[in-house]
């Protein structure tokens, strides 16, 4: 969860109400009317009512709902491409609702990029000018940007397309350009409105990879829009379910699926593959027993009445596992396989089964950062 | 009165009541037109001077001269041979029938007009496109211009700065500038939102949208209606001449009046190859410069 220390965005009581004066119907939704009602007495159209978000530095925040849910116009107030009838947008503590045109063009010039559904490149500039516009636009000179531009469209995996005109690119490459585009900038925070809900499947799964490699490295803050549950858990560190402009829930990607919150967002989670959902990390615990490979066996069975299981790195840089197959034998060093905290379950499965004790999570610098047990994953896959 | 005779006859004004509106009007313009006359030719002064000074410079140069640049610029624009020689074939025949200088104070009005059209009708359409308002405002008033019998609006033109070359401009640009706002206007509210917004979210400010991104992208539209604009001048040329502009429209008029049907072909084909001529540059040039629309080659 994000705390207020953490915060980056900050997003407190925000209406939106489309129609020809909103202000005279917002003290009828903020009393608790319904949408249809609204729609009825008013003509007016309750896009989002009573948004309350944190989003916290570095995370990758995922709105999800179905269309007209209200999420591609919830993220347009991020960067105030629509402004709110009411509410609070605050971001590093600025109110961005104070700003001026000046200060407005300004942030969004240096702390927010966006990424479209349709790519919104500039179809008269070619491949390397759309990813350097941020920075042309800010007055940067071309032979400053074109550099830049060029490197991150490697970093995406187009060198060679720089002089190419987008229309000449497959969707899957537009949308690299568009990435490399948002990412050009160094904003801080990154506004992804269904970035991959145009491409077919295999570029979308391959492009989510990419996002979350990418991400390993940058650290940004991303707030991802999608109407797919199983991207939302594959990229999402937390999840906001919104549904006809409310948010219903938000959590971790364990808990929108675990407890859901109430009939819609079970039905969204009903259909999810868990196992191609769910990483490690979300199942594993989070405890540390680990023992230092001169520790003698006793100091073992002194943690072991905590956890179920003990580890201990080998000189080799193995991991064993000190634990009890059943009741009637005693404990017992065995060498065990690892695993990586951002694999997928699927991925993890064969190991698993193949093994008898619980096995041991590696974060990238391979250090252990917590353990899965058979029955966490047990009962993680039953539906 | 009891008098029903309004059923059976329009109850119209008296025929008294009628002439004193009209008397009133034209007495009130032709005052107007007397008083200020002088101080608006005035100001046309300038147009007037770079008129005349166009037109004897494409009188006096010498014509392989002019045919060489003409040729030029349409093989600049088109890179097409067989457009060239077409150009080449078509002005020596005008020259040939004797049609050169005529064509040449043709083709000096028509580029002036033009020019006109475009430097007027962009911004206004720029502004339609921003603005509902003025689209609302601007949109009747083209109508307007485009349905009004051109012999109508040329009398209060000709009342306030008699017949010359000024009032056949003004005439003309009147006629030819309504397709050049209007697409413009359409032009730019067609371009793409997404794309619109992106440069939006990227911190465009409104001027560099406009140049970076909706004019460049309304570019197709806008030079429709610049080929429009083009075509719709030299269809005034007739008429132009009427308030005595020079060119290929007076010996149409002439011949219309003395019934010389081969004069009156001549110079309407001389008219027909101009326009020809001026409609493949624009577009031809227009497809050029949106080579990035083409695309497609590899996915």
């Amino acid at each position: 969860m994000a705390n207020s220390e953490n915060a980056l965005i900050e997003i407190e009581g925000l209406y939106q109400i489309f129609g020809s004066s909103p202000e005279k119907v917002l003290p009828a939704v903020k009393g608790g009317a319904s949408k249809e009602e609204i729609l009825a007495d008013t003509g007016h159209t309750v896009g989002l009512q009573d948004i309350n978000l944190t989003i916290g530095k570095g995370e990758i925040f995922v709105i999800m709902g179905l269309s007209g849910s209200g999420k591609s116009t919830l993220i347009r107030h991020f960067n105030r491409l629509i402004d709110p009838t009411a509410g609070k947008i605050k971001v590093n503590g600025d109110d961005i609702m104070q700003f001026s045109m000046k200060e407005l063009t300004q942030f969004r010039r240096h702390k927010m990029s966006m990424v479209f559904q349709h790519f919104g490149l500039l179809p008269h500039r070619t491949v390397v000018e759309n990813v350097g516009y941020g920075l042309s636009i800010k007055g940067q000179k071309k032979t400053e940007w074109k550099e830049k531009a060029k490197e991150w469209l490697e970093t995406v995996g187009l060198s060679g397309y720089e002089e190419q005109y987008p229309s000449q690119l497959s969707g899957g490459q537009q949308q690299r350009v568009g990435l490399a585009r948002a990412l050009c900038t160094d904003a801080e925070i990154l506004l992804m409105d269904e970035a991959f809900s145009a491409l077919d499947p295999l570029i979308r799964f391959e492009m989510q990879s990419q996002l979350i490699e990418l991400q390993e490295n940058l650290h940004k803050t991303i707030v991802f829009i999608t109407h797919d549950l199983d991207e939302a858990l594959r990229l999402g560190d937390r999840i906001a379910v919104l549904k006809d402009g409310k948010l219903v829930q938000v959590g971790k990607p364990v808990e929108i699926i675990l407890n859901p919150a109430d009939d819609y967002v079970r039905a969204f989670a009903k259909d999810v593959n868990r196992a191609r959902a769910l990483l490690v990390k979300n199942v594993m615990q989070r405890a540390q027993p680990i023992l230092s490979i001169d520790n003698d066996t006793n100091k073992a069975d002194e943690i072991l009445k905590e956890y179920d299981v003990v580890f201990r790195k080998t000189k080799s840089g193995d991991f064993e596992a000190y634990s009890k197959i059943s009741e009637n034998y005693s404990a017992s060093w065995t060498s065990v396989p690892s695993l990586r905290r951002n694999e997928l379950l699927q991925d993890v499965l064969p190991k698993m089964l193949r093994s008898k004790v619980s096995l041991p999570v590696l974060n990238k610098d391979d250090e252990l950062c917590g353990y899965l047990s058979h029955q966490s994953l047990a009962e993680m896959l039953k539906i | 009165m009891a008098d029903a005779s309004w059923l059976t006859e329009f109850p119209d004004m008296s025929r008294r009541e009628l002439l004193t509106i009209r008397k009133t009007l034209d007495g009130a313009y032709r005052d107007f037109s007397r008083e200020y006359g002088d101080t608006i030719e005035a100001l046309f002064d300038p147009l007037l001077s770079f008129l005349v000074w166009f037109e004897n410079l494409l009188i006096i140069t010498p014509w392989w001269v002019i045919l060489f640049i003409i040729t030029a610029i349409v093989h600049l624009a088109t890179r097409s041979l067989k457009l060239s020689i077409g150009v080449v074939i078509s002005l020596l025949l005008i020259g040939y029938f004797g049609m050169w200088e005529d064509t040449m104070r043709t083709l000096s009005i028509i580029t002036v007009c033009t020019i006109m059209s475009i430097v007027i009708g962009i911004p206004i359409g720029i502004l339609m496109s921003r603005s509902d308002r003025a689209q609302s405002i601007v949109t009747p008033l083209l109508d307007v211009m485009q349905t009004m019998p051109a012999f109508v609006y040329l009398i209060p033109v000709v009342m306030l700065l008699g017949i010359g070359k000024i009032p056949g401009v003004i005439a003309v640009v009147i006629y030819a500038i309504p397709p050049v706002i209007r697409l413009t206007n359409l032009g730019i509210r067609l371009v793409n939102k997404e794309t619109l917004e992106a440069a939006t979210a990227y911190g465009a400010t409104p001027t560099q949208r406009l140049f970076g991104v909706q004019l460049p992208l309304a570019m197709p539209t806008i030079m429709a209606g610049i080929n429009q604009t083009i075509m719709m001048a030299l269809a005034m040329v007739v008429i132009a001449s009427m308030i005595g502009v020079k060119g290929l429209g007076q010996p149409v008029l002439k011949s219309i009046t003395n019934q010389y049907f081969t004069l009156g072909l001549l110079n309407g084909l001389a008219i027909v190859a101009l326009a020809i001529i001026f409609d493949r540059v624009s577009q031809s040039y227009a497809k050029r410069t949106q080579r990035h629309l083409e695309g497609h080659d590899n996915g």
